[in-house]
């Protein structure tokens, strides 16, 4: 770990969140509209104009320069621009790269947006853009995303035992924590049996155990330490991030229940100088109900393989032993596509205690962690309090 | 047979791309890989490096075609037959992606030990894929 990557160490903050409309926006909004309406909103909550505006961070799966096509909207000309586009986990991603180019000078108020209308677009997830490169996988029919993830569920229940209860579990978990939270996109009771008896989509994982296909969007506004203390809102300090990229394909992922969070998490506690024990509330990326157990796993927040234990019993769920995912996830809240950017969006509101009925009690220290590709891109982020710096 | 192709970086042509090598073999019920001549590393898929030792001296190899379920999931599309979707540890040391068939319609399990067939794949090259084998 080198000296200057520690010394980035609550050096910027999140000073500005919120989302766009979610769930299903009916035609005609684009994705831009979202973004743009995100955008808005995000600058009222940190008392900025969208001309103070001079960095730009998006990823997008709707146009194919989302930092350009961004730009021109908005109506702003950014000196510094990062679209870095590592699926969900880009926008967690971006919070770093944001606050190191703050550091270095490269720009003063960074704005990391996102939009999608992908439920309102028809459904299915949105692609990355046409593959001119062969896929070695596509012609034996994967349902992409979720049979990779799903191959990651049934080696974990193979070596360790973990059983789709446990899978369950985290589904009913996020769900209890949607019903607090008027924004989720669905309410619904949800038991551990409608979980498991629901359609199945690629084995062992039903449709409860797969995330949302929502529209949503979100934007996060992002300074100087120095600067956010003169802004209406309490700073959300970035204490520490990690990044760690393994690859692209499943097939390409050397041990399905181990994933780079293992590198990325060492690498932002390390940097934020706390560990598991010390954090507050965590949002994960939860894609599929097997992602928080190998996440939990891998940031240290249990032993490998007991992460099926781990979240059985309400231990996720309101008033368990360590909550997660408090805005409900992917999986009963939002899901547009990609979803790491919400997430950022949750660990602040809970840190400023701005989260309402879904507010946890001790609120200093958040993890927020973003998952991209086929368990293919981790990113961790710390974030603080003014009580943590 | 084709045999004895050696890629490296600086014969890299149309003849030698390591993806038409690699079909070219599954033409005549091969399924091949690449074994670095710097590591030992078995790669698949094909490529110009050895994504171990970042060497390009890469010569192919024909696998037995016998390997091991890593991990599998069956997808029950609506009105269509459910398949598997598998991934292959190859006895050679190299991971793919393929679908397993069990013959008697009976799920493939992880650990199962399978053996590469070809599918007939119309212009493309016959595709790799795999059955259980049942003693071994």
């Amino acid at each position: 770990m080198s000296t200057s990557e520690r010394a980035l160490r609550g050096r910027a903050a999140i000073v500005g969140v919120a989302e766009s409309s979610l769930g299903e926006v009916g035609p005609g909004i684009s994705s831009l509209d979202l973004i743009g309406q995100a955008t808005v909103r995000a600058l009222a909550d940190a008392g900025l104009s969208k001309h103070d505006i001079d960095g730009l961070f998006t990823h997008s799966a709707f146009f194919s320069q989302p930092v350009l096509t961004t730009a021109e909207y908005l109506g702003i000309r950014p000196r510094f621009a990062d679209g870095t586009a590592t699926g969900g986990s880009s926008f967690v991603g971006h919070l770093w790269h944001a606050a190191a180019a703050i550091e270095a000078g490269l720009c003063e108020v960074a704005l990391i947006a996102y939009g999608s209308t992908q439920r309102s677009n028809g459904g299915g997830l949105v692609a990355s853009g046409a593959a001119l490169t062969r896929s070695w996988e596509t012609p034996y029919g994967p349902r992409m995303p979720a049979s990779a993830y799903a191959l990651a569920a049934a080696r974990h229940m193979h070596e360790f035992g973990t059983t789709r209860e446990q899978l369950a579990e985290v589904a009913v978990a996020a769900r209890q924590w949607a019903k607090l939270n008027p924004q989720a996109f669905v309410q619904d009771d949800l038991t551990v049996d409608d979980v498991l008896s629901s359609r199945m989509v690629s084995s062992p994982l039903t449709v409860r155990d797969c995330c949302l296909v929502t529209d949503g969007g979100g934007a996060v506004i992002v300074t100087s330490a120095e600067r956010a203390r003169d802004l209406p809102k309490p700073p959300a300090y970035i204490l520490g991030a990690g990044e760690a990229t393994w690859h692209m394909n499943i097939s390409q992922m050397p041990d399905l229940t181990t994933t780079a969070a293992q590198d990325s998490g060492r690498r932002a506690f390390d940097i934020a100088g706390v560990g598991p024990q010390d954090i507050d509330l965590v949002e994960l990326y939860d894609a599929f109900t097997i992602n928080p157990i190998l996440f939990l796993e891998d940031l240290g927040f249990c032993a490998k393989g007991e992460g099926g234990a781990f979240v059985s019993d309400g231990a996720i769920a309101p008033g368990g032993s360590l909550p997660v995912n408090t805005n409900g996830g992917g999986l009963s809240y939002c899901h547009p596509g990609m979803y790491g950017i919400l997430l950022v969006i949750e660990a602040v509101r809970q840190l400023r205690g701005e989260a309402g009925a879904r507010q946890v009690d001790r609120h200093s220290l958040a993890l927020a962690h973003g998952n991209g590709g086929t368990l293919s891109s981790q990113v961790t982020a710390i974030l603080g309090d003014e009580s943590t710096l | 047979m084709i045999d004895n192709v050696h890629t490296d970086v600086e014969s890299l042509s149309a003849e030698t791309a390591p993806g038409t090598v690699f079909d070219q073999y599954a033409a005549e019920g091969v399924l091949a890989y690449q074994r670095c001549g710097g590591c030992r590393h078995a790669v698949f898929p094909p490529r110009v490096l050895c994504p171990s030792c970042g060497c390009d001296d890469l010569a192919w190899q024909p696998s037995a075609g016998h390997g091991t379920v890593y991990s599998a999931t069956v997808i029950a599309p609506r009105g269509k037959e459910p398949y598997t979707v598998a991934l292959i540890d190859l006895d050679e040391g190299f991971r793919m992606m393929s679908t397993v068939t069990a013959g008697d319609g009976s799920a493939v399990a992880i650990d199962d030990h399978v053996r590469v067939e070809f599918r007939p794949a119309g212009e493309d090259a016959p595709l790799p894929v795999f059955v259980l084998e049942t003693a071994r």
